[in-house]
């Protein structure tokens, strides 16, 4: 069927285009290959719905950001915005490039550049509006999703620990405002001054296996 | 005189003045011990002269003359002064010996410039020296550290207070690091030194043939753990990153395990003569069943401390002593199984801590951490006191050959030890340890006490060369604390090892942290392996669902980490608000015009906001500081060097006793910052009324207003809102009843019969918002006569 005929281009040469270009080894690649075939049951792309067959993904609050992360254009790498409705396995790739460690020895400026890379897929992840700014509403909302799975959680407390955070962002990166001056929202580069004391290219990774453990799951 | 010694040496100038008045503070001290202490038999050592002959030698003998008479018949008169020291001889030295520790103590913090160099603990080794020498220079026996009294008194209060604050986070990251270090590095060092000793000891040159395997396997199992005790004592001091300061300190916690096998196995296999491979087995056998037994002693007394701590809403007086009895019962049914003791007390601590500081009042809080740090402060200092003082007392037997070869094998296998399984490690570890923390962990593997006290117990009868085992172990601890530990402050420096980050943790980073947690978890599950971060999540979910349910008394079962501490951060920026308006300098002061207005997306008419007056700020802080209890989730361990005295806690009593029965709070108004170095951030504007709670949920044109003008209670200087804002010129937008905050203040009608007590933050006009609390956590706050905030260190979730 055209499934497999097409399933036939991303074949071994493919696999070593992505593997230079996101920095994974073949067995990686391999190995999230076949997740993605799983995921999608062997079709050629990747839908949302396609996400739940995750079934532990069901109890993580921000579930619905983290499926969009994966359909957002912008984290693709290429420069464009907007997003789709599928993807491939070289995007779902890309995306999942985000969350490798850093090898052991690099210099200052690529543990930068990984930070900054890192950082920018999580601001994507909260500029829903892609105004390239937080505003207070989108912050609100991430608060809000974090604390969905409090039980007894009352109307105000989203909004008032954003309101919060957003008071300290502004304090910390613009300082000094007239009383007239309205702080739009949270800029990438405020972005990065805040979460600098999170060395986030030590905290944000996954250990990618390099065996196949298919197998040995019985599942999910 | 003492007092007057004390002052001149803090109003000294000079630092040479100073030091001499140190030095005449430290003579006049050992003047004193010396008679009373040292004249008489000291309790601690059963094995010391008996020399109640000499009690009246130093100067006692003015008080002689009465000695005779109270012993006497008839016809004598009535002794008015009569010099019985017989009986409170003991209790009399022991608190000689811990009134000596802590005048070191104070004594070496006169002294900034000696403490800048050289560590503590050093310079507690050396007046251990001292006085050790002294007293036998008055001809009596020193008294030697008894085992004993090390590991039943001195040593617990030490692991426990290292448990009950370990940060959790990165020693649950880190834990498989820590455990083949601890596990792994401690048998490879044994066996290394062990038999490289042996080795050594069979050549001819040395004349050390009668030194058998065993004994130099039992040696080396002695001389190989780190020492938690003395890691503790030198790592505080150089705030070195957390990465590398719970590597090495959990390391010489878990490999207590280790220690405790492998001393009883040789020991055993010592009287017996010879191994077989059956021995062998049963000691992985055993170590498996000492390791997971202690751990499993200390989480079953853990989870019992946290049950009852349940039920203390009541008797909140005594809830400090639960947790201190049942950590102490872990520690000592562990011991009588001879499992792991060390490890029993960190389980106990650390599983108790969670539920524990969900339940008990802030002041019992306040009371575990400062006797903690107290107990564990003296324990240390003694312990280093009576090592110094072990070394003048004991025989030794000093074999140039023998200790060399120990100090410098031990070296070797160290670092050895730490390269290769470094090498091992980096193959699993997401963050690899570079060769600057491989230099740390290696060179931060110091020696202590509890090596010498297990060297101590060594049995004379089986092992002749006791003498010369426990010389070389001295020298090693010795070598280790004082050449290892005052050098390693500047090699930190001078290899640019990364310092602890001093910065508090912000909303912003607590947010986005949690956010990582949730966003790694689901990455993780679309991968379709189970993680590090899958497992802690499942925990986490279990630990709500069921663990919290039963140990945490009422409501505070729910409530999430991020309001925790988001509360916690009102909190304390309103404390800290308030005391810089106090015309105290606040801790961290932000120095920013940004306030809630310039945030809100809707745009406000220009208002001139009012000033807060100073007295009314205080009210403020008060209320706010009932809410501190519910934040206690979480605490940063921290180092009892700086343990800062608390700026809040005198004026908090004043307020205390004016307002001891705030039942209610409104809202707040930001307002620009009066002084210029306050954080902006915002004023609280309340009203407490216990009586009159009327509020009006729809507010029309005044901010966060709060009728109490009538009640009785409210001392003159109650904020009286409405005066102020009734004066505004610009009116916010109306708001309505639900909390919409386009501007307007919102005012949440709270339970009829309730009164509460919360921090609510109002927006617009620049306000910021908070919650209520329920009936519940009112009870507790109120049935707790207030906290005493003092804050300053940052809380760690338990379960991130």
């Amino acid at each position: 069927m055209g499934a497999s005929k097409s399933l036939q281009t991303t074949s071994e040469h493919d696999f070593e285009d992505l593997a230079e270009r996101t920095g994974f080894s073949l067995e990686q690649i391999k190995n999230l290959h076949k997740r993605f075939q799983w995921l999608n049951n062997h079709q050629e792309t990747l839908r949302r719905e396609d996400f739940e067959k995750v079934s532990h993904l069901s109890f993580n609050p921000i579930r619905g950001q983290i499926i969009q992360a994966f359909f957002d254009k912008r984290n693709f790498g290429k420069g464009e915005v907007g997003e789709v409705d599928e993807i491939g396995f070289e995007q779902f790739l890309t995306v999942m490039s985000h969350f490798k460690a850093p090898n052991k020895k690099i210099t200052e400026e690529e543990t930068e550049a990984i930070r900054t890379h890192k950082l920018r897929f999580l601001f994507n992840m909260h500029d829903t509006d892609n105004d390239g700014t937080i505003t207070l509403d989108e912050y609100r909302h991430l608060v809000e999703k974090l604390l969905s799975t409090c039980e007894t959680l009352e109307e105000d407390t989203a909004k008032a620990i954003a309101d919060a955070a957003m008071l300290e962002v502004a304090k910390i990166t613009v300082v000094h405002m007239e009383p007239h001056e309205v702080y739009e929202g949270i800029t990438f580069e405020q972005f990065q001054q805040i979460l600098k004391g999170i060395e986030i290219e030590r905290k944000m990774n996954i250990r990618f296996l390099q065996m196949d453990t298919t197998p040995m799951r019985c599942g999910k | 005189m003492f007092q007057h010694l004390l002052r001149t040496a803090s109003g000294c100038k000079s630092l040479l003045g100073r030091r001499l008045v140190t030095v005449a503070l430290l003579v006049y001290l050992v003047g004193t011990v010396l008679p009373l202490g040292a004249a008489s038999s000291p309790d601690i050592s059963a094995r010391d002269a008996n020399s109640d002959p000499n009690q009246h030698d130093a100067g006692q003998d003015q008080h002689d003359h009465g000695h005779h008479n109270s012993s006497g018949g008839g016809g004598k008169a009535f002794p008015v002064l009569s010099f019985d020291f017989e009986r409170i001889k003991m209790p009399f030295e022991i608190s000689l010996w811990v009134l000596l520790a802590s005048l070191m103590k104070l004594g070496f913090h006169l002294t900034p410039r000696i403490s800048n160099i050289v560590p503590e603990s050093c310079l507690l080794i050396v007046v251990g020296l001292l006085v050790g020498g002294l007293i036998k220079v008055v001809g009596q026996t020193p008294p030697v550290l008894d085992s004993e009294l090390f590991f039943l008194c001195l040593l617990p209060p030490i692991i426990l207070d290292a448990g009950y604050f370990l940060p959790i986070r990165p020693f649950t990251e880190n834990l498989g690091t820590i455990l083949i270090f601890a596990v792994v590095g401690t048998l490879w060092n044994t066996f290394f030194i062990g038999g490289l000793l042996y080795g050594i000891c069979q050549l001819e040159q040395t004349h050390l043939g009668q030194v058998d395997l065993l004994a130099c396997l039992l040696f080396a199992s002695i001389i190989s753990a780190v020492d938690p005790v003395a890691v503790l004592a030198v790592f505080e001091e150089i705030h070195i990153n957390e990465l590398l300061h719970i590597l090495v300190f959990g390391e010489s916690l878990l490999n207590d395990a280790v220690t405790v096998v492998l001393y009883h196995l040789f020991e055993e296999f010592a009287g017996k003569g010879q191994v077989t491979v059956v021995d062998v087995l049963l000691g992985v056998v055993c170590f498996l069943v000492v390791a997971l037994g202690g751990v499993m002693v200390g989480a079953i007394y853990g989870i019992l401390a946290a049950f009852t701590s349940r039920f203390t809403s009541h008797t909140r007086v005594i809830e400090p002593l639960f947790v201190f009895l049942y950590s102490y019962m872990a520690y000592l049914s562990a011991e009588v199984f001879h499992l792991s003791g060390i490890m029993a007390l960190i389980a106990c601590g650390v599983v108790m801590r969670p539920y524990v500081e969900a339940n008990i009042s802030h002041k019992s809080h306040t009371t575990i951490k400062y006797f903690l740090k107290m107990w564990s402060s003296v324990s240390d200092t003694l312990i280093f006191i009576f090592l110094g003082v072990s070394t003048v007392a004991g025989n030794h037997h000093w074999n140039w050959t023998f200790v060399t070869a120990t100090v410098i094998l031990t070296l070797v296998a160290r670092v050895l030890g730490v390269v290769g399984l470094t090498f091992i490690i980096n193959k699993f570890r997401i963050v690899k340890l570079t060769t600057k923390d491989q230099f740390i962990i290696a060179y931060g593997g110091l020696r202590g006490a509890i090596a010498f006290s297990l060297g101590y117990l060594l049995d004379p009868v089986h092992f002749p060369m006791r003498d010369m085992f426990l010389t070389a172990i001295i020298t090693v601890i010795f070598f280790t604390v004082f050449v290892q530990g005052m050098t390693i402050r500047p090699l930190v420096d001078l290899l640019a090892v990364k310092k602890k980050q001093e910065t508090k943790r912000s909303i912003n980073e607590e947010i986005h942290t949690q956010f990582l947690d949730h966003l790694l978890t689901g990455i993780e599950d679309i991968c379709g392996h189970y993680g590090h971060h899958h497992w802690k999540d499942k925990m986490n979910r279990f630990n709500k669902k069921y663990v919290k349910k039963c140990l945490i008394a009422g409501e505070r079962s729910k409530e999430p980490q991020l309001i925790a501490f988001y509360h916690k951060m009102e909190m304390k920026q309103a404390i800290e608000l308030v005391e810089s308006g106090g015309g105290v300098k606040a801790p961290a002061a932000m120095p920013s015009t940004v306030s809630m207005q310039n945030i809100q997306p809707k745009k406000q008419p220009e208002r001139a906001l009012p000033q807060l007056p100073k007295g009314r700020e205080e009210e403020i802080r008060q209320i706010l500081r009932t809410n501190l209890q519910r934040t206690r989730q979480r605490l940063q361990s921290y180092n009892r060097h700086t343990l800062v005295a608390d700026p809040y806690e005198d004026r908090w009593k004043e307020i205390l006793m004016k307002r001891k029965k705030i039942t209610a709070m409104s809202n707040y108004l930001t307002v620009p910052a009066p002084a210029p170095d306050s954080p902006t951030m915002s004023r609280a504007r309340l009203t407490s009324d216990p009586q009159a709670w009327s509020i009006k949920p729809d507010v029309d044109n005044v901010p966060a207003i709060k009728v109490d003008l009538a009640s009785p209670q409210s001392p003159p200087d109650t904020i009286n809102i409405t005066d102020e804002f009734g004066k505004r010129s610009a009116a916010p937008p109306p708001t309505t009843a639900d909390g919409d905050e386009d501007g307007g203040l919102v005012m949440k009608p709270p339970p009829p019969s309730l009164s509460v007590t919360t921090a609510t933050w109002k927006k617009g006009g620049g306000g910021e918002e908070g919650k209520e609390e329920p009936q519940q956590r009112l009870m507790r706050c109120l049935s707790d006569p207030g906290p005493s905030g003092e804050e300053e260190e940052e809380d760690e979730p338990f379960l991130p």
